[in-house]
């Protein structure tokens, strides 16, 4: 047996794989500096399911389905593929929301903060800070006890539903369904969700990720949470190699901008930046995963990340809706209110979900 | 000497590693982790590798016994 993904250079050599083909994406289309962002193109298939009606990210981003896909088929090949689900569904789907809601005051998921980075744009280092402090606050509650309960195995065919929902979702993006005059369908002409690389080269690429990511485990949170909780560098070793790699291939494609200024699809509003992250962080490490990783927990049978993926398309739609999501002119009107919430609600169940002893 | 039984099934990533790391923490000089997916395997392996312990992995029913020694 043996898993050569589950060893050090097994997930350093993913992390400079996504790193690559998350820049490549960026370069053959995808918008800036988010060749691959989680939160972000789960927001754009909220908006292209008309969720909600924010008409520069609307677009049924392929990559996503592929990620699913992607995890769903390496699972299977590996015997990996396990239906579990039963650990607090609702409290995850709610994680879910409050995460999206604070990813999106930032402007994007870890592995955007970190493409970000690699393209010059400072302002990831405050979002990365606040990721960090987040998932810091979840690990004293992991330490202090917090669990959300125990997974129970489920029934085969069940671990097979998001996989197949997201090949549904994929076939609404080759046929264009026009279900009502203007829409749903959503597509944007304009602004980010016009931007996108050629369709099979995003689920190829999202196919490729999700296989590789699900082999090693890859997971941005879990790499900031293992060094402070474990002093484990395993995961952030991955983290690493995306975010070296990403940075020398902006250098190679000319999408190296550095500044803080004028940066794309994002803003300058540090303390914003900040906490909309920290609770975003907080939120995954109270979930056990970053998106990405939810996602491809999600393709090989748990049921729990798939409700978690669905309570960040359903916070992007609550998000834009309610005037919550940042522009580059900053945070919105009830960004700040959308944050304080959702630390309300993500400390609650920290203090109060815990194993008994 | 019994070896502390650590019942660390359906619960995710990182709870095997902490509930582990605890009872190491405490002490314990031999215990018996048992998880029910190869992610927890993995990582209370690498735990054990960490804490320069041995660690040996046994099948029981459809899940996997790790024994980790001083």
């Amino acid at each position: 047996m043996g898993n050569p993904f589950a060893s050090r250079a097994g997930i350093i050599v993913v992390g400079v794989a996504i790193g690559i083909m998350a820049t490549l994406l960026q370069y053959f289309g995808n918008p800036p500096n988010m060749g691959i962002c989680v939160a972000c193109m789960e927001r754009d298939i909220a908006g292209a399911l008309g969720l909600h009606r924010a008409a520069v990210v609307q677009y049924l981003r392929p990559e996503i389905i592929g990620f699913v896909i992607g995890a769903f088929l390496a699972a299977l090949l590996a015997k990996e593929y396990r239906p579990r689900g039963g650990s607090a569904p609702l409290v995850r789907f709610f994680l879910g929301v409050f995460a999206m809601i604070g990813a999106l005051v930032f402007l994007g998921c870890p592995w955007r903060a970190l493409l970000r980075l690699a393209g010059g744009d400072w302002n990831a280092l405050t979002g990365l800070a606040g990721l960090a402090t987040g998932i810091g606050v979840g690990v004293a509650f992991l330490k202090s006890g917090y669990s959300l309960g125990r997974a129970q195995p489920q029934k085969a065919a069940s671990g097979i539903l998001f996989p197949v929902f997201m090949a549904g979702l994929f076939l609404l993006l080759v046929f264009r369904v026009t279900f009502a005059e203007g829409g749903p369908l959503f597509f944007s002409q304009k602004g980010p969700g016009s931007q996108f690389a050629p369709v099979w080269m995003s689920l190829g690429a999202g196919v490729l990720v999700g296989a590789i990511a699900q082999r090693s485990r890859f997971c941005t949170m879990g790499a900031l949470r293992d060094v402070i909780l474990l002093k484990d560098f395993h995961l952030m070793s991955g983290v690493a190699g995306l975010l070296v790699a990403a940075f020398a291939m902006n250098l190679i494609l000319g999408q190296f901008k550095p500044g803080f200024a004028g940066q794309p699809i994002a803003h300058t509003d540090h303390l914003w930046n900040f906490l909309g992250m920290a609770l975003a962080g907080l939120a995954f490490a109270l979930a056990g995963g970053c998106p990405g990783r939810q996602l491809f927990l999600s393709g090989e049978g748990d049921l729990d990340a798939g409700i978690f993926a669905l309570g960040m398309i359903v916070g992007a739609g609550v998000s834009h809706n309610f005037a919550m999501a940042s522009s580059p002119a900053g945070a919105a009107a009830f960004g700040p209110a959308g944050v304080i919430v959702g630390f309300v609600f993500c400390l609650a169940v920290g203090f109060t979900m815990r194993e008994k002893a | 000497m019994s070896a502390t039984r650590i019942d660390a099934r359906g619960l995710s990533c990182p709870q095997p590693v902490v509930l582990t790391s605890r009872a190491i923490e405490g002490g314990a000089e031999s215990l018996e982790v048992l998880v029910d997916n190869e992610v927890s395997k993995e990582n209370v392996l690498r735990l054990a590798k960490r804490h320069k312990m041995q660690a040996s992995v046994r099948p029981e029913g459809p899940d996997i016994v790790i024994e980790i020694k001083k």
